[in-house]
C-alpha cells in the first residue's frame, strides 16, 4: 500500500522530506521508522491525517503520516 | 548588595531609593510588577498620562547562576489592551539589575516640558539627564551610541520611533550580549516609556554577586536544574533548529493561521521552516546555536545571516516568522528576517505589527504575499509615522476599525498570535481568559495540545481545555516570577526533579522553606490581581471572549469552529 511519509527536524537529515512509500499492508508509525533506520523512541509527535496518533496504530492505504522528534517553542 | 526598590519621578525628576516593603520582599519579575501597577497605578488612569506608572522588575533568581534565569518583567497599564500587562524579556538588563540589588525600577509622572530624557541605572541610584542627540534616532544605533558613550559593558533598555510616536504596538528593547535586541514585546509599553519621555536607560555594569542565603544548597539544586534542562529532549530541538521548529509542526497539525485567519495551512510553510532557517544559517556562515543572556544552557536564539553572508537579524522567533510569514502568504524567509530587523530598530511588536499587516492585506491596502510592499511600508510608513504607518503601528484592531473589516483577530484589542484558537482549542481559552489580551505565553497548551508535553490533551476536543489552560496559567504566572525563561517549562512539566529544584533554589537565595504548593498559591495570587485591576479598569466576562468570525467561519483542513459557550469559558476564573 501507498503512504506519503514526511521527515522532520534532524529525522530529515540523509533521508528526505517528503515520500510516498510502498510499505506492507497495517504497518505501523514504529514500523515505518524502523525500516527508515530512525530509533522510534526518539520520536516526539506522531500525526496521521494531521491528527496525533500512537506509534502502534495501523495505517492504510493512503495515509499522510509525519515524523517529528520532540520539538518546543513558544 | 541589599535589594532595594529604585523610584524615579518623572514629573519633578527626582529619584529615590527605598527600602524593600514586607510585602513585596518574596516577590519577583511579574508577581512584583503587576503587584506594584496594582497597588499604585488607577485603574481608570489614561495608560499614557502622568498618572500610569512603568515597572521593571528582575526574577527572583536572576542575576545567579541559575540557568537561563535572566528574564526581565516589564508591567504597566498597557495601553493597546486597557488592561494590566506584563511582558518579559531575555537580554543582559535583569541580571545586571538584579546585581546592582534593584528589585524594581518604577518610573512614575510625566515631565512638564517637551523633552526628552535618558536614564542611567547606577550603584547609587538612578540619575536623570536630558538627551538630545538619539531623538528620533532607531534601537540599533542608541545602544551603539551608548557603547561610545559609556563603555561596551553597560546594560540598555531603549525605545525606538515607534515608542517616541506613542505607537500602541510599541515595544520596548534590551541589549543582548552581542549588542543586538531582545523586546518586551507586547501590549505598547514602548508607548508609555515615550510618554514618560524616556528614551533609553543605561545601566551600570556592577561586579557585585548576589547573596545567597545557603549557598551549599544553591549550588546543588542549581546543578540538578541546569541538568534536567539539558537532557530535555526538546531543549536540544530548541538549539539547533529554534522556535522556528514550530512551523512544520504547526502547520502539518493545521492550525498554523494564513492568509489573516481564513486557513489552517500554509503552502509555503517548508520554505519558512525552522529545518529550512538551519539549513540557511550553516550555508551562510551564520549562528545556529545563540543565547540572549549568559547561563542559558538552551540557547534557542540564532544568527541569520542574508545571502552574502552579512548580518540580517538575531533572536529570529517562531511568532514572527509565522505572523509576517503564512498569516501575510510571504514565503520567503529573508525578507521576513530584513521585516523582522527593521521592526527590532523601529522599536515595534513584531507579532502585533504583522498581523495588523494582514489585516490590512486582506482591507486591500496591499497585497496578500505582497513582502516587498511590507518592507516598504514599515521604512516609509510606520518608522516616519505617515498616518497610514501610525494606523498599522497601533495594531490589528486599530487597522481592522480604519478600514472596515470584520475578520480582526484580536482579544482586548491584541493580536492573536501563531496557533489558530479553532483547531487548537486550548489556546483560545488560554486568549479568552488571559488577564493581558490574546497571548500564547500566559498559558502555552500548545505543549500539551500538540507537542505532548506534560500529557496530551486533543486540540479539536472541548474536553480538559479549561482546566489545562487554567493550571498552565497558573504554573505560567509564577515561572513568571522566577526569571526562568518560558523554554524551562517544558523540563518543568516532565521532569520531576525540575520543580523542587527550582524551590530550592528560591528558598536558598532568600532563605525561605516555600513549597511547590506555594508556588501553585503564587500563580493564583498573581493572576487574581490582575483581573481585580482589570475589572476595575472596567472589564467584565463579557471580554473573555474571542472575535465572532471564529464561531462563525470554519478553518481548513479540520473544518474546526470555535464552539465554546460564555458559560463555559468563564469556567476558568473557578479557582
Ligand atoms: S532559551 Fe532562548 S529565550 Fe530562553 S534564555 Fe535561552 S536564548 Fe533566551
Amino acid at each position: 500500500m501507498k503512504v506519503r511519509v514526511r521527515l522532520f527536524g534532524a529525522f530529515r537529515q540523509g533521508r528526505f522530506r517528503d515520500k510516498i512509500l510502498d510499505l506492507e499492508a497495517g504497518i505501523t508509525p514504529s514500523g515505518v521508522m524502523e525500516s527508515l533506520g530512525i530509533d522510534a523512541g526518539k520520536a516526539g509527535i506522531i500525526m496521521v491525517n494531521s491528527r496525533h496518533a500512537s506509534l502502534d496504530r495501523a495505517l492504510s492505504e493512503g495515509d499522510i503520516l509525519a515524523v517529528f522528534p520532540a520539538v518546543g517553542g513558544g | 548588595m541589599k535589594d532595594r526598590i529604585f523610584r524615579v519621578n518623572m514629573t519633578n525628576l527626582f529619584t529615590s531609593i527605598e527600602e524593600v516593603p514586607a510585602a513585596w520582599a518574596a516577590l519577583g519579575g511579574r508577581g512584583l510588577t503587576s503587584e506594584i501597577v496594582a497597588a499604585e497605578v488607577d485603574p481608570s488612569c489614561h495608560p499614557l498620562g502622568a498618572s500610569n506608572k512603568l515597572v521593571f522588575a528582575p526574577g527572583l533568581l536572576s542575576g545567579t547562576v541559575a540557568a537561563n534565569s535572566g528574564r526581565l518583567s516589564c508591567g504597566a497599564k498597557s495601553p493597546l489592551t486597557g488592561t494590566i500587562k506584563e511582558s518579559n524579556a531575555g537580554g543582559t538588563a535583569a541580571q545586571m539589575l538584579a546585581r546592582l540589588g534593584c528589585k524594581a525600577l518604577v518610573i512614575e509622572g510625566k515631565p512638564q516640558e517637551d523633552k526628552w530624557y535618558s536614564l542611567h541605572v547606577t550603584p547609587q541610584g538612578v540619575t536623570i539627564s536630558e538627551e538630545t542627540e538619539l531623538v528620533g534616532k532607531g534601537n540599533f544605533q542608541v545602544v551603539d551610541t551608548v557603547h561610545s558613550r559609556l563603555g561596551q559593558q553597560h546594560g540598555v533598555i531603549t525605545i525606538g520611533p515607534a515608542g517616541e510616536m506613542l505607537l500602541l504596538a510599541a515595544n520596548i528593547s534590551v541589549k543582548d550580549p552581542d549588542g543586538k535586541l531582545r523586546s518586551h514585546g507586547r501590549g505598547g509599553l514602548g508607548a508609555v516609556m515615550g510618554s514618560k519621555r524616556i528614551k533609553f536607560i543605561a545601566i551600570d555594569p556592577a561586579d557585585s554577586t548576589i547573596p545567597l542565603a545557603d549557598p551549599e544548597t544553591f549550588k546543588k539544586a542549581s546543578r540538578t536544574f541546569a541538568k534536567a534542562l539539558l537532557e530535555h529532549p526538546v531543549s536540544q530541538t530548541l538549539g539547533e533548529y529554534g522556535t522556528d521548529i514550530l512551523i512544520n509542526v504547526v502547520n502539518e497539525a493545521g492550525a498554523l493561521p494564513t492568509r489573516n485567519f481564513t486557513k489552517g495551512q500554509f503552502e509555503g510553510h517548508d520554505a519558512i521552516s525552522g529545518e529550512t532557517m538551519h539549513e540557511l544559517i550553516k550555508k551562510r556562515g551564520g549562528k545556529v546555536k545563540h543565547f540572549c543572556h549568559k547561563g542559558c544552557v538552551i540557547q534557542c536564539s540564532q544568527v541569520y545571516n542574508d545571502k552574502n553572508g552579512k548580518y540580517l537579524t538575531s533572536g529570529f522567533e517562531y511568532e514572527s516568522i509565522w505572523a509576517m510569514g503564512a498569516d501575510c502568504c510571504v514565503d520567503d524567509l529573508d525578507i521576513i528576517a530584513e521585516a523582522d530587523h527593521l521592526m527590532d530598530d523601529i522599536g515595534i511588536d513584531t507579532i502585533e505589527t504583522s498581523v495588523a499587516m494582514g489585516v490590512a492585506m486582506e482591507a486591500g491596502i496591499l497585497d496578500f504575499g505582497n513582502g516587498k510592499e511590507a518592507l516598504r511600508i514599515l521604512r516609509e510608513e510606520v518608522a516616519k509615522g505617515t498616518p497610514l504607518g501610525r494606523i498599522i503601528g497601533c495594531g490589528a484592531g486599530t487597522v481592522g476599525k480604519t478600514f472596515g473589516v470584520t475578520r480582526v483577530p484580536v482579544v482586548k484589542n491584541q493580536a492573536i498570535p501563531a496557533y489558530d484558537p479553532r483547531a487548537v482549542k486550548g489556546i483560545g481559552i488560554t486568549y479568552a481568559t488571559s488577564t493581558m489580551g490574546a497571548d500564547h505565553t500566559a498559558g502555552y497548551t500548545i505543549a500539551t495540545n500538540l507537542l505532548n508535553s506534560g500529557g496530551h490533551v486533543d486540540p479539536l476536543s472541548k474536553q480538559g481545555q479549561v482546566e489545562l489552560s487554567r493550571n498552565l496559567q497558573i504554573a505560567t504566572a509564577a515561572v513568571d516570577s522566577t526569571g526562568m525563561c518560558i523554554f524551562t517549562a517544558f523540563a518543568i512539566l516532565d521532569d520531576e526533579r525540575c520543580l523542587p529544584a527550582l524551590v530550592d533554589m528560591i528558598n536558598a537565595r532568600f532563605g525561605t522553606s516555600l513549597t511547590a504548593d506555594d508556588v501553585t498559591a503564587l500563580g493564583k495570587r498573581i493572576l487574581k490581581t490582575e483581573r481585580q485591576f482589570n475589572m476595575q479598569a472596567g472589564f467584565t466576562s463579557a471580554h473573555d471572549r474571542l472575535p465572532e468570525f471564529f464561531s462563525l467561519e470554519a478553518v481548513s483542513p479540520h473544518n474546526a469552529t470555535w464552539d465554546f459557550s460564555g458559560r463555559e469559558i468563564d469556567e476558568f476564573w473557578d479557582f
